[in-house]
């Protein structure tokens, strides 16, 4: 597979993914475009430069894991996953469609490679702390990154998790807020604020980057940051835009759960070049 | 004058002390065992694997949901993880974790859920644990066990560790009485006739085992002769067992500690109704919640005495055409 530390070829490579997510979606006529959309520069820069992985060897025991706990977002990751060989490009437009190995929310029985059924919001962190613990059990030098929604920490269970891993150490595992602002009624703010979010996560006792998710670069140097932090996980709060790169998918809580018609995806394709 | 059998039953360890004692056991022989509890190390028992193999036990604090997630990670990352809390814990607020990270993927979790039916006693219904077989069996692909003594729950234990794919095991907290001797082997989803019968057989598990072959002594003096059967397996069931029973004795009784509605009881009733059909009675916790006593004083008000299964015993034979 294409392994990349350039900012501009990775964000080119982001921009196609969001294409490709974008044109699953439609034909699949259901799903979640905001928060793929959003989420797709973290995917990118996490597949195709910060983790350990060999898409010819899946289950490398070495190797970093990566579990979307937003699962509803799964065009971002199989589009990401289909470009590194781990599943057939030829298939992705069969998204959410019977028999398909991609389905509406990631699923392992369908697609082996995922590290984890994720969907029911809540328990990726738990999943992912619990994986980075059997790492350090086997001394492993694995690492495990767990993408969440915004929406999605309203769930208690993720509180749960965030103060069992700062008391255990779990230095191993790092927690990536998709902080696009937007959930499925409307805006966070307005639903169940998070703010303020940063406090949260460090009295927890998590290291806390906050970034501009949608910046290659800073997303690079947080994740090189989390690496070096020892004792404590890390959190990175990635400041993202919903429905990034579509001009009129960004922050319209429409586009969180709905697919384009067939024109709106040529004019997304378009903009997206 | 009771009759005195071969059956009188010694007074042995609780099931749940039996599960801390055989989960050092697996710990020693497999170090990818691990453990997990919710603040409960001291009842459920795992504070002796806890004290053995710190480095391997997760204290989660008072985070079932966590906690059995934590779980389902660490077996993902090659770990044989049992996690332990009051049975009411486990399968009412980790039910969708049980579903979600565990049978959903096929994930190699065990739960132990301690504390399980009314036999806990005093500390009343919000702790009793009713309806957890029931929501056990109804998630896919997991096995269900339901151990009937000490010597039963540490043979299933091993058999759990060894086995690959999502185990819930169900213990109690009073001492209860030895029905094994240590040579019985044990086999998931096997069930083991306890007492030979041709007019009815007693099919239970759990605390009602011992009950159920008080129960046939009784019978056995009144000229009813009944098969117990210990269904220490509830999913997946001995369905040849059942059969068996329904052709052979043409009379069931299910006996369990947990609700009548949703247990070992309705499953059975399944599978007769499927293959050959006979009357069935059943014998559990009708429609209701318990409240605060003793054990003793528990089982017997809500019913589940030898006297009950004898009971209704008495009825299914007397429906026998």
């Amino acid at each position: 597979m294409q392994r990349t530390s350039d900012a501009a070829e990775l964000a080119a490579i982001a921009k196609r993914m969001r294409g490709t997510a974008i044109q699953m979606i439609t034909e699949a006529g259901s799903g979640h475009p905001g928060g793929s959309l959003s989420a797709a520069d973290i995917v990118v820069t996490l597949f195709f430069d910060v983790l350990r992985h060999d898409p010819e060897n899946p289950h490398w025991p070495d190797r970093d894991r990566f579990i979307l706990s937003k699962g509803h977002c799964c065009p971002i990751l199989y589009a990401v996953m289909a470009e590194c060989g781990y599943c057939p490009k030829d298939k992705l437009m069969t998204l959410r469609k019977l028999g398909s190995i991609y389905q509406g929310h990631p699923d392992v029985r369908f697609l082996p490679a995922l590290e984890a059924s994720t969907g029911s919001l809540g328990q990726g962190l738990s999943l992912g702390i619990g994986m980075a613990e059997g790492q350090r059990l086997d001394n492993r030098p694995s690492r495990t990154y767990v993408v969440l929604g915004d929406g999605e920490i309203q769930e208690g269970q993720v509180w749960e998790s965030a103060m069992f891993a700062p008391f255990r150490g779990v230095d191993n595992v790092v927690a990536i807020v998709d902080y696009n602002k937007i959930q499925l009624d409307g805006f966070v703010k307005d639903i169940m604020d998070l703010e303020p979010l940063a406090a949260k996560w460090t009295s927890f006792g998590w290291h806390v980057i906050q970034i501009d998710g949608h910046d290659i670069g800073a997303l690079q140097r947080a994740f090189a940051e989390a690496s070096q932090v020892k004792g404590k996980p890390s959190c990175i709060i990635a400041n993202t835009i919903k429905g990034k790169g579509v001009s009129f998918m960004e922050n319209n809580p429409k586009f969180h759960g709905t697919a384009p018609t067939r024109e709106e995806c040529a004019r997304a394709l378009q903009e997206l070049g | 004058m009771p009759v005195k059998t071969k059956y009188e039953l010694p007074m042995g360890a609780a099931t749940r002390e039996a599960f801390g004692k055989a989960l050092v056991e697996v710990g020693r022989m497999n170090p990818n065992v691990v453990a997990l509890d919710a603040d409960l190390s001291k009842s459920t028992y795992t504070a002796a694997f806890a004290k053995e193999f710190p480095g391997r036990f997760f204290e989660c604090g008072i985070a079932e949901m966590n906690m059995l997630a934590i779980g389902s990670g660490l077996a993902s990352a090659g770990k044989i993880p049992f996690a332990s809390t009051f049975s009411v814990f486990a399968l009412n607020k980790g039910f969708e974790q049980m579903r979600v990270t565990a049978a959903f993927p096929n994930v190699n979790l065990k739960v132990v859920g301690t504390h399980s039916g009314i036999s806990i006693g005093e500390d009343g219904p919000s702790q009793m644990s009713v309806e957890d077989l029931s929501l056990a069996c109804s998630l896919p692909g997991f096995t269900v066990l339901c151990p009937a003594d000490e010597l039963a729950m540490i043979e299933l234990v091993k058999l759990a560790a060894a086995h690959v794919g999502p185990v819930f095991i169900r213990a109690g907290r009073p001492k209860v009485p030895r029905i094994y001797e240590a040579d019985q082997q044990f086999t998931i989803g096997q069930s083991i006739e306890l007492m030979p019968g041709s007019d009815v057989t007693l099919i239970a598990t759990g605390l009602l085992v011992a009950e159920s072959i008080r129960a046939a002594e009784k019978l056995q003096a009144e000229g009813i002769s009944a098969r117990v059967v210990d269904f220490h397996t509830i999913k997946p069931l001995d369905r040849d067992a059942i059969v068996r029973a329904a052709r052979e004795t043409g009379a069931i009784v299910v006996a369990e500690e947990h609700l009548a509605d949703g247990g070992l009881g309705v499953r059975v009733a399944q599978v007769v109704a499927e293959t050959h059909p006979a009357p069935m009675e059943f014998v559990g916790i009708q429609n209701t919640y318990a409240e605060s006593a003793t054990p003793e004083q528990l089982i017997d008000k809500y019913g589940l005495l030898a006297r009950d299964v004898a009971a209704a015993a008495r009825r299914v034979v007397s429906r026998k055409r």
